[in-house]
């Protein structure tokens, strides 16, 4: 389902300097897998993420969805690729802050293969259990429930692959499991693959499937400018 | 669904801006919308309002003058018009009637004009319209001390049929000059929506005889109205008048005579649409640094829906359209303040001269203004949409997440 063949992504630092942040050879997620990649804070996970979304262009390498060749795309292709194929959970959740909770998911579908349904976007919501705050903003709500609603966001287009970029990380202990668990069901679900990327070893330890990214990411872990991408 | 929702939440958002930079695109389009049409439609009024008559015949001067006296009872006469030469032209086989008028009072600045009954009897002061009195009343007798109000006129001053009243030297109201005689309304006219609805009338001699006019000039009028059996006996005229005699004036015809007036004020027509388009240019450059201020609050939002799946075209087609919605907005707005201006206008234009400007008259700058406007804000927002458009998704998401 997805494939990453010779990933390369370097970065210019502010003194002039490439500095490489991805160097995957071969990766892979077969379809519904759901898989844990640990890594530690500036080791390239955030910047592979958005290389697989297509958000990044890699400088060479490719990614591949569903045998469909995403590297290889423009970037209006590479945009709807996503819209159809991906849901992306970041960890600031990354919520429309002047949308209301249902319109930030129907937002979301709205560019996906299915368009807007705001049927199924209010079920969504019910199935995490934010029916009674649809029409509630994000600032309106705790820090739980705007994940909920970025989980929402993320799986109500039923993709193919979801990707959950340390989704639990804002989150307190009690919290964060009931997410993750959240994030595992619904994606269980709509049959979408998860690829979560966390350093949290209680959020690791949940996932049958879990893989060091520094075993699959072949550069030398380097202190990183505060200023650059992330990673 | 996207494309709206994206523009609404957007222009909720930032709403004080949003209402501001409508609100300045709604004066520039009330502006524009009301110098044209009351540009226009006074011109065409005006021109159209000849009382009935095709010239006006007065003392050597500017036709123009003679004209704004004789029909629309503005300007002072440029001078008397002997009895004989009324006589003369009114026994020309091609004039087909000849109403002589006098004038030189007030009545607390509302000017009284001397007339003979035949005016009201047998003019169509428009096609197919005739003068007519108000129920209760009645034309003022040839020798009597009558009157008759226009209708604006009575309005303004109260008058009713019965009421007394004592003219006023002058065509500017003075206190210290008032008449002895005294004269009854006898009737208030219909209104007619034009100059004659501002005037009070009363007969020819009341004019002539009053106390304190010179005696000399007892029989002399100010200036003959005049309708021809046909417009081929204007050039014969003028050729009589103008070219072959140096005593009097013909001015013939009265709406090419309007349309030079309208000539020489055209430069404040370019002068209120110059101001017009400045509004309106300022307007649209408004929306621009409105937008385009509020782009920075507005990336990570863009880069949000840019990781969504929005497509960069469409970022630019939100910012673009939000940007032609805030002109439609001030667009509709303006059609307010065109009303208002208008009717104002209108107000002003109808105490001054007694031409009523049609309110609800279309014109194609009604449309053509508020589509410009929203294309002009539409391009406005072109800058910032473009910034937009370039917005860097993994960048501007980074530094937080």
């Amino acid at each position: 389902m997805l494939a990453v063949t010779d990933l390369k992504k370097s970065f210019v630092s502010p003194d002039g300097e490439r500095v490489d942040i991805v160097n995957v050879p071969g990766f892979s997620l077969g379809a519904g897998e759901q898989l844990a990649l640990r890594g530690e804070s500036g080791s390239g996970k955030t910047t592979f993420l958005n290389l697989i979304a297509g958000i990044l262009a890699a400088d060479s390498g490719q990614v591949a969805i569903d045998g469909q060749e995403m590297t290889a795309l423009s970037e209006s292709k590479r945009d709807r690729m996503r819209a159809d194929k991906l849901g992306y959970i970041f960890q600031t959740f990354n919520l429309l802050q002047g949308f209301t909770v249902i319109e930030n998911v129907v937002l979301g579908m709205s560019f996906g293969p299915g368009g807007a349904d705001r049927d199924h976007a209010r079920r969504t919501l019910q199935r995490v259990g934010l029916g009674h705050r649809l029409d509630h903003f994000p600032h309106q709500l705790s820090t739980g429930q705007q994940q909920r609603v970025a989980v929402a966001r993320a799986l109500a287009n039923r993709p193919r692959l979801v990707l959950a970029d340390e989704p639990t990380g804002n989150l307190d202990r009690k919290h964060a499991r009931e997410a993750l668990a959240l994030i595992r069901e619904v994606s269980k679900e709509v049959g979408s693959a998860l690829l979560l990327v966390s350093h949290d070893e209680e959020v690791l330890q949940q996932f049958d499937l879990r893989r060091d990214f520094a075993d699959i990411n072949k550069v030398a872990v380097v202190a990183r400018a505060s200023s650059g991408p992330a990673t | 669904m996207a494309l709206p929702l994206i523009i609404y939440r957007s222009l909720r958002q930032h709403l004080l801006s949003t209402i501001v930079t409508a609100g300045g695109i709604a004066l520039a389009c009330g502006l524009l919308m009301c110098v044209w049409v009351v540009k226009t439609q006074s011109q065409t009024t005006f021109t159209q309002t000849t009382s009935g008559f095709d010239a006006v015949l007065g003392a050597r001067g500017s036709k123009l003058q003679l004209v704004l006296n004789a029909i629309f009872h503005m300007e002072a006469s440029p001078g008397n018009v002997a009895p004989t030469d009324f006589e003369q032209v009114r026994r020309l086989p091609m004039v087909k009637a000849a109403i002589p008028i006098a004038v030189g009072d007030n009545l607390r600045g509302y000017r009284i004009v001397g007339t003979i009954p035949t005016l009201f009897e047998q003019i169509e002061y428009a096609p197919g319209k005739m003068f007519a009195v108000q129920p209760g009343g009645k034309l003022f007798a040839l020798e009597g001390r009558e009157a008759v109000a226009g209708s604006f006129a009575a309005e303004k001053l109260g008058l009713k049929v019965g009421d007394r009243f004592n003219p006023y030297h002058g065509l500017a109201f003075d206190p210290q000059n008032k008449h002895a005689d005294e004269f009854v309304v006898s009737g208030i006219l219909q209104p007619t929506n034009t100059p004659a609805d501002r005037v009070i009338w009363i007969p020819l001699r009341g004019v002539q005889t009053m106390a304190g006019h010179d005696p000399k000039a007892a029989n002399d009028i100010s200036a003959v109205l005049v309708q021809l059996r046909s417009q081929a006996a204007g050039p014969m005229l003028d050729m009589m008048y103008n070219k072959q005699g140096n005593r009097l004036t013909f001015a013939w015809p009265v709406a090419a005579i309007i349309a030079e007036l309208f000539g020489k004020i055209s430069w404040f027509d370019q002068v209120l649409a110059l101001v017009a388009y400045l509004v309106a240019v300022v307007a649209a450059g408004s929306v621009l640094a409105s937008i385009y201020n509020s782009m920075s609050a507005r990336r990570r939002d863009l880069a949000i829906l840019r990781a969504l799946g929005a497509r960069r075209r469409t970022i630019f087609g939100a910012v673009v359209a939000e940007a032609a919605c805030i002109g439609a907005l001030g667009a509709t707005l303006g059609f307010g303040i065109y009303f208002a201006l208008l009717v104002g206008v209108a107000k002003v234009i109808r105490a001054q001269t007694g031409v009523v400007l049609d309110v609800t008259a279309r014109h194609p700058v009604l449309w053509i203004c508020p589509v410009a406007m929203i294309i002009l804000c539409a391009l406005g927002g072109v800058v910032p949409a473009f910034k937009a458009y370039r917005t860097p998704v993994a960048e501007t998401l980074a530094p937080v997440s």
